[in-house]
């Protein structure tokens, strides 16, 4: 490298304080950055909801004024699913994937680390809207021509659309890394059934990712052309078709929704063993069935747009889908239940209290999927506040209840310390009952007619009630998620110390010690079966380090790790630059544009120390 | 990955391939000539143009000669791909 | 020295012997089919909804010219190949004239596109008032040229033109075909750079036959594109049959 003097910075060695979370491109403490990014993001979006709640809470209110409320419900929608569900989905893949399959690190370390900080671009550039001159207002499956420049003068849309634009290549390059991981760093002998449930499901999200995220994309593009550059795609007066929109939005739209819940799925598949004592009924089914949902999970997407008009056949077509895809997750929900049929429960234990509220809900939000999957039922349910329930029972109920359970169960491995069970359980009963509260009077406010997204209503409709529980229902749960908030910097300060393998778990992760190290496993290990570690620990099967494996050491110092890099961040600084550009002028995005090839080009030839000497 | 190489053709069957390209190309174009062949131009013509993207991924980009996973990886994009046009003229009426 | 530093940030272990970087180039290749599927769906969708009056794609294309671009893209594609064939023989020489070729038979493809843009952008429909009066002429004249010509043609006058341009502003087709193309031609510009980039790079280190291949493969793929872009959009879209 000393002939090639280009002038690239050193990689920092043994970075400290800031420096060491911003260079670091060690897949834990990118996992821990996404969650406590994730879960800050997720208390914004609460906040949001809770003030539509309190708009809500009685008719005729005037909390908020309409045009704070549509901007509320567009941000809320949006900050709960691409800012805070699927980031701290990618906060579990980014720190356990390699535990789990056995590896150092990801395959593309560096890439992980832009994955993180283009994401955190994204969600800046999307909440900055607030301060910037409005929040986007359309809804958080922005239909046009409701978005069209000449209905929606403003930049809130503007915003909407380029900060997604950055999430989905955060996304796209955080799904590309996992997919290439997952096949290629597994350790000798894990084979595909012998992954753990959870890597299962997050190569299946991953597939899902990088198929669906182009999609949107594509639309993105044309409704940023129509605005920017009076384009006529969705613009109905020039001959577009603002229907098109609808089903480039839900053919990304419909896979993004099991984006959202697989990774939970996976949680639950990996607690729920744990805590019955009995391997999961069914491995393979539930595989499988993972794998027939992200085929099917492609066919279903016009059931979003039964009111629209597409005919006949084509809602039948996609109703008889939608009823099909309900198979195999009941298949999976029926796994779960058998494997705790019989197995020795531990009830005591917030991360399985979470894991079966989450079967709990998600059986109700999928019931209520299930009966609007037939088109003419749906055409009364479209657009009213029973949708509002299904999609918080599937997604709140489901995927942010197992996510919630994630953290119970999985904090020991990140700190070495237990979660306060104490706390936990006022936690889970709090925020279980409160979500019950909220969300289960919208059933019959929808079923009564109350159409969303209204922003008040008057009291001849006879809502009053359901309302006012709702409003009531999210103080509960509120005080649930501060709880859980509490028990988290408590349990870090004070809590016990947990040992490795607090839980009597089943998968490889918890065969290293608790914090993880930093190289993970200090041999690689050789796998035989599925559930390797139960294995060992019930039937001695040893976990012994594959033979013939070059990374192994005894001496832990001599184990080569991918070293920190300066410049995933400055590529990531460059996109958001060349974004905030489009909305306030060229230079700035000619700016990042610059900043972003400075960066991928130091990137590409920057040289990686020397190993230290010993 | 020398293995691997020994698989590869050489230079004179790139060139081969690329005359067939061309073939293929010439012939697009004069059979879009052809008005006696009303709608039959179009059948004709995505054979040929199949053929040339089977030519091009199957040597050029050595899909033949590499781990099938990786064909399978592309076709999986390339088939939903596929699909999701067709669905989407379907249900936009364009037929 | 470079491919050194590559064995220390490569994971050296690969579960299935493949390599990573392949893998990951393959599967944004799968990704991007997703990509120009959502773009060419865009562009069939919207076929019928064109205002009359504006120019459709009989009017502007042109079959001979593109088929020339065609075959440019296609001969690229084969320089490509030859390029990295010539490297993973280890004669550089040959590897660098043949990357050479490609950059610049990409950068004529890129030419090629932007004259077209500018054709378009400044289309001109030109009509024989003869034409209109017989039938089995008149039968082969765009709905755009009956149009001026019925309004324009009046006695004594043999030809008429008037500028109509295609924009992607103008009407539908535009604003889908200029989309289309022009994100390939991005594509195609991004590819110029990456191999630029790589044969100034082999002056100061070695470029690798890997590194040379992930360029090659995302080349060849926008190659592919442009062969489903010349048939579905190009022949027909002229087609009278739609």
């Amino acid at each position: 490298m000393t002939t090639f003097a280009l002038p690239i910075p050193k990689r920092p060695t043994h970075p400290t304080g800031i420096l060491n979370w911003i260079t670091t491109i060690d897949h834990k403490k990118i996992g821990v950055l996404y969650g406590v990014t994730a879960f800050i993001l997720f208390l914004t979006g609460g906040i949001e909801a809770l003030l539509i709640r309190m708009q809500l809470a009685a008719p005729g209110m005037d909390f908020v004024s309409p045009e704070i409320y549509n901007q509320l419900f567009t941000m809320h929608g949006t900050t709960m699913i691409f800012l805070a569900i699927m980031p701290m989905g990618a906060a579990f893949f980014n720190y356990l994937i390699p535990l789990q399959i056995g590896a150092r690190d990801v395959a593309f370390p560096r890439l992980n680390a832009f994955s993180y900080w283009t994401f955190l671009a994204g969600a800046i550039m999307l909440k900055s809207s607030w301060f910037l001159g409005g929040a986007p207002n359309a809804g958080w499956f922005g239909y046009a021509p409701i978005t069209e420049i000449a209905y929606n003068p403003g930049h809130g849309i503007d915003f909407w659309i380029l900060s997604l634009q950055v999430l989905g290549i955060a996304s796209l390059a955080a799904a590309f890394n996992f997919i290439v991981t997952i096949i290629n760093l597994r350790a000798p002998g894990m084979t595909l059934m012998r992954l753990p449930v959870f890597t299962w499901m997050t190569l299946i999200t991953s597939i899902l990712l990088v198929l669906a995220f182009p999609v949107i994309t594509v639309a993105l593009i044309e409704l940023m052309f129509d605005r920017f550059y009076g384009m006529n795609f969705f613009n109905p007066v020039r001959g577009g078709n603002p229907v098109l929109w609808q089903h480039l939005f839900w053919v990304f739209g419909h896979p993004e929704v099991y984006i959202l819940i697989l990774p939970a799925m996976g949680l639950v598949s990996e607690i729920i063993p744990t805590f019955s004592k009995k391997p999961l009924f069914g491995y393979p089914v539930v595989i499988f069935s993972g794998i027939v949902i992200g085929f099917m999970g492609w066919m279903v997407w016009s059931h979003h747009m039964f009111t629209v008009g597409l005919g006949a056949v084509a809602n039948s077509i996609f109703a008889i889908t939608t009823m099909l895809i309900a198979v195999p997750t009941g298949v999976k929900i029926f796994n779960w239940i058998a494997t705790m049929w019989k197995g020795s429960i531990d009830f005591n234990k917030t991360a399985m209290l979470y894991s079966i509220g989450f079967i709990f809900l998600f059986i109700i939000g999928g019931l209520s999927g299930v009966m609007h999957s037939s088109a003419a039922s749906d055409a009364q349910q479209q657009d009213t506040y029973f949708i509002v329930a299904h999609i918080h029972y599937v997604l709140f109920g489901g995927a942010i209840m197992a996510l919630l359970g994630g953290v119970y169960f999985y904090f020991p491995k990140i700190t070495g310390k237990l979660m306060d069970e104490s706390l936990g359980k006022i936690n889970f009963w709090l925020t279980f009952i409160g979500m019950n509260l909220t969300f289960f009077p919208m059933h019959f406010s929808g079923m009564d007619g109350m159409p969303r997204r209204i922003y008040t209503y008057t009291s001849e409709m006879g809502w009053d009630l359901w309302n006012l529980i709702s409003t009531f229902g999210v103080f509960i749960m509120g005080a649930g998620i501060l709880i859980f908030v509490l028990n988290i910097v408590y349990s870090y300060l004070r809590g016990k110390e947990s040992g490795n393998d607090p839980w009597d778990a089943r998968t490889i992760e918890w065969a290293i010690p608790s914090p993880t190290p930093e190289y993970n496993f200090k041999k690689i290990p050789l796998i035989h079966s599925v559930d390797a570690f139960w294995e060992f620990k019930r039937n001695g099967t040893p976990i012994e380090p594959a033979s013939g494996a070059s990374e192994n050491s005894e001496d832990e110092k001599n184990i080569h790790l991918p070293q920190p890099s300066y410049w995933p961040m400055v590529v990531s600084i460059g996109i958001m630059l060349a974004a905030y550009g489009m909305i306030f002028g060229l230079p700035i995005s000619i700016l990042g544009t610059i900043i972003g090839f400075i960066g991928v080009y130091a990137w590409s030839l920057e040289p990686v120390n020397e190993p230290e000497q010993h | 990955m020398s293995a691997e190489e020994h698989n590869h053709p050489n230079a004179s069957k790139y060139f081969k391939i690329a005359i067939i390209l061309c073939v293929l190309t010439a012939l697009e174009f004069g059979v879009f000539y052809l008005e006696f062949l009303s709608y039959g131009i179009i059948p004709i013509l995505t054979v040929l143009s199949v053929g040339k993207f089977a030519l091009v991924i199957m040597y050029y980009m050595h899909l033949k000669f590499d781990s099938k996973l990786f064909t399978y990886i592309f076709l999986a994009g390339l088939f939903l791909a596929t699909l999701v046009t067709f669905a989407l003229m379907i249900l936009l009426d364009w037929f | 020295m470079k491919t050194e530093n590559i064995k220390h940030e490569e994971n050296e272990h690969s579960y299935t012997g493949l390599n990573s970087k392949k893998l990951l180039m393959w599967a944004f290749l799968g990704s991007d089919c997703m990509f120009f599927a959502a773009l060419i769906a865009t562009y069939l969708v919207n076929m019928g909804n064109n205002p009359p009056g504006t120019p459709f794609p009989e009017d502007v294309f042109s079959i001979p010219i593109t088929t020339v671009s065609t075959f440019v893209l296609l001969m690229s594609s084969m320089s490509m190949v030859l390029s990295y064939a010539s490297l993973s023989q280890n004669k550089i020489k040959a590897f660098r004239v043949w990357l050479l070729s490609t950059v610049i038979l990409g950068a004529t493809f890129v030419g090629f596109q932007i004259f077209e843009f500018y054709e378009f952008s400044h289309h001109e429909v030109k009509v024989e008032c003869g034409d209109l009066i017989d039938a089995s002429k008149r039968e082969k004249l765009t709905d755009l040229q009956v149009k001026i010509g019925d309004e324009k043609c009046i006695e004594g006058v043999k030809k008429v033109s008037e500028k109509v341009p295609l924009t992607p502003q103008v009407n539908l087709f535009g604003s889908t075909f200029f989309t289309l193309t022009g994100f390939h031609g991005g594509h195609v510009t991004f590819g110029i750079i990456w191999l630029l980039s790589l044969l100034i790079y082999s002056f100061k280190g070695n470029v690798s036959p890997l590194n040379l291949d992930l360029a090659a493969l995302y080349w060849h793929f926008v190659d592919v594109v442009w062969i489903v872009i010349f048939t579905v959009v190009y022949l027909f879209g002229v087609f009278p049959g739609y």
